[in-house]
């Protein structure tokens, strides 16, 4: 197992190199022009004199290894210097990723964006497995009961009702309708700047994240729930599952510690391949609520083709997707044993 | 005796809508998907209003009997609006759908038939897969949104460059299901039959993997079509999809949200109609998924 972990994680490096690649190429040949947001009355030679020293004046190989020096080398060297208070060589002199629009290291602006994408997202995944996984297993167990059918049907309209709408339905009900003086009035802009220091404040705190979280975990519920209940049917007839009964094990073990344990393992793996693309989707819901965090950064950056910006958050995004790729791999090896690669 | 020899005599695809018949879910969104169809295929022609005309002294009104679902702050009318954006939205799911399919298939059928191919273009898939498909959407959005404006005119450059890429990126799942099926299919004793006759791979893959594989086929289709929708809309909401005098049921929701204080309304009518499409698409595939799949089909 360690074995082919470590294979895989040697695998992985040319798999980013060329994602990078890809992404450094999309931004690259694109016909759009970083000057193209100046106003018309700066001449041709001031524009070119400021491509010149965003650095596009070098070849594009050239350009190419510098973002990757910057990105794979002096910028995680940045970060452990940073945190351990280290100095190696030349440290704060290095030329790091820098942002166009706020000329200020693209890392920074997103360490700074972080907490709060991590906080919604992670809440909405949270919430939406503790909803999934009994709605799964109860679903399965009394198969085209009332709750199954109702299941189903909630999760059909989870999936295909789209986070954009069901957040804007929240606010048009919770912060527009109902009275502002009311309990069940909520704020429909996330503030980031909100300190938690006391029980008001607290409860403030989770007025806000509410509306955000709910609208991400309904979404992600939907769909755990379908695998749950999908992966306990399959284990529900296998012949360990009548050993168990015959033995005159109760209904409870039987399912709760037999059936559940082992249709679990699917939807581990699920549940870590779909983190990157919970991130993605993030992008919309922050979008909605005004959470300043990746997603906004993102949208940010494109609105003001900010392309370094753009290009290193990409790619971290693929990052991701990449990483928990190969953390679901290796988490399914570990977990079933009849999976083991070599 | 005849009767049961009558029977018999049923063509595969009456089996199969005999079979979609009995699921409840599918017949129903199969009616609503239609009259949403019908209503913006032909509804323009009888609600002739035309939704760009601006009317200012008529704008924030209500439901009235003039403007069914009220006007907008230009004192547009909001049905008319729906039904021009309904249009640019089902184009968008169903031209998208078409070019994810089309090129999913191909790449699924290449790599499945031709050993050779399989490695690379698989890896190929998976790469694609890696690559973060809403970031990258936008980004294509943003750098070649000013170029093919310049070279088709406003509406048809954002057409073609929202079609081009929400196909670009989601073709990958369906190439992965055809490719599996046509390895399966690929292994059976009539392709054998077929290749000892002498067919041609061209012939081989049009006349016996092809029609094999294609209930796979149709049900991503089916479900390709939503996703489209979703990600239309949603390029829209961010601000990135057509230009706003140009109506979409996601454009008109991100236009409506920032007058949810004065008139809430606005935002439910393209809401409803983008869940409404959705969930009734995503209803007829799960159909469509039972109705061929001949293991449900035989009870």
């Amino acid at each position: 197992m360690l074995k082919y972990t470590i294979r895989r994680l040697i695998f992985t490096i040319p798999v980013l190199l060329f994602i990078s690649l890809v992404i450094f190429l999309l931004l690259d040949l694109a016909p759009s022009d970083p000057t193209g947001n100046l106003p018309m009355t700066v001449p041709p030679e001031v524009r070119e004199q400021i491509r010149l020293a965003l650095g596009l004046g070098e070849p594009m190989y050239w350009r190419y290894l510098m973002w990757c020096n910057q990105f794979f080398i002096i910028e995680p060297l940045n970060i452990i210097e940073q945190a351990w208070g280290l100095c190696w060589g030349e440290c704060g002199t290095r030329t790091r990723v820098m942002s166009w629009a706020t000329r200020s290291p693209v890392v920074d602006l997103i360490i700074e964006r972080t907490p709060q994408t991590l906080w919604v997202v992670g809440m909405s995944y949270v919430v939406g497995i503790i909803i999934a996984i009994p709605i799964g297993v109860i679903s399965a167990y009394r198969q085209y009961s009332w709750f199954d059918q109702t299941g189903t049907f909630i999760a059909m309209v989870g999936f295909s009702v789209p986070t954009f709408f069901t957040g804007v339905l929240l606010i048009v009900i919770f912060s527009t309708l109902v009275p502002t003086d009311s309990i069940f009035w909520l704020p429909s802009i996330y503030d980031t700047t909100h300190k938690v220091t006391d029980w008001d404040s607290f409860i403030f705190q989770i007025r806000q994240i509410l509306m955000p979280v709910f609208v991400l975990a309904l979404y992600n519920a939907a769909q755990i729930s379908r695998f749950m209940r999908a992966s306990m049917l399959d284990n529900l007839s296998l012949d360990y599952v009548r050993t168990a009964r015959a033995k005159g094990m109760k209904e409870r073990v039987v399912l709760l510690v037999h059936v559940l344990r082992n249709s679990l393992i699917p939807v581990v793996t699920v549940l870590a391949l779909n983190i990157p693309h919970v991130f993605g989707g993030a992008i919309i819901t922050e979008q909605v609520f005004k959470v300043n965090g990746l997603g906004a950064l993102l949208i940010l950056g494109i609105e003001g083709a900010d392309i370094p910006l753009v290009q290193t958050l990409t790619f971290i995004f693929a990052i991701l997707i990449v990483l928990f790729n190969l953390v679901a791999d290796v988490l399914y090896g570990i977990l079933d044993p009849r999976i083991r690669y070599d | 005796m005849t009767k049961i020899l009558k029977k018999k005599q049923n063509s595969q695809w009456l089996d199969v809508w005999m079979q979609f018949k009995t699921h409840r879910g599918a017949v129903i969104g199969m009616i609503v998907f239609s009259i949403i169809c019908i209503l913006v295929a032909f509804g323009p022609w009888f609600w002739t209003l035309d939704p760009n005309y601006i009317d200012i002294r008529a704008k924030n009104q209500g439901p009235s009997f003039l403007h069914p679902m009220g006007t907008d702050q230009l004192g547009r009318d909001t049905f008319s609006n729906l039904l021009a954006g309904g249009r640019v939205s089902l184009l968008v799911g169903v031209t998208a759908m078409a070019l994810s399919v089309i090129f999913g298939t191909l790449v699924g059928v290449i790599s499945g038939f031709f050993r050779r191919l399989d490695g690379p273009l698989m890896r190929l898939t998976d790469l694609f897969l890696a690559l973060p498909l809403l970031p990258l959407l936008l980004v294509m959005i943003m750098l070649f949104r000013d170029t093919l404006r310049g070279l088709f005119g406003p509406e048809t450059g954002i057409f073609i460059l929202i079609v081009t890429a929400i196909g670009l990126t989601s073709w990958m799942p369906i190439a992965r299901i055809v490719r599996g099926d046509v390895l399966a299919v690929k292994e059976r004793e009539f392709v054998l039959a077929a290749r000892s006759l002498g067919t041609h791979n061209t012939q081989m893959i049009t006349r016996h993997i092809l029609p094999n594989v294609l209930s796979p086929i149709m049900v991503s289709a089916t479900l390709s079509v939503a996703a489209a929708i979703i990600t239309e809309s949603a390029l829209s909401f961010l601000g990135l999809g057509f230009p706003s005098d140009f109506p979409t049921w996601g454009r008109l929701l991100y236009d409506s949200t920032n007058f949810m204080k004065l008139s809430p309304e606005r935002v439910i009518y393209p809401g409803l109609a983008i869940s409404l499409t959705v969930l009734s698409v995503n209803y007829i595939g799960d159909g469509l998924r039972d109705a061929l799949d001949p293991r449900i089909r035989g009870r």
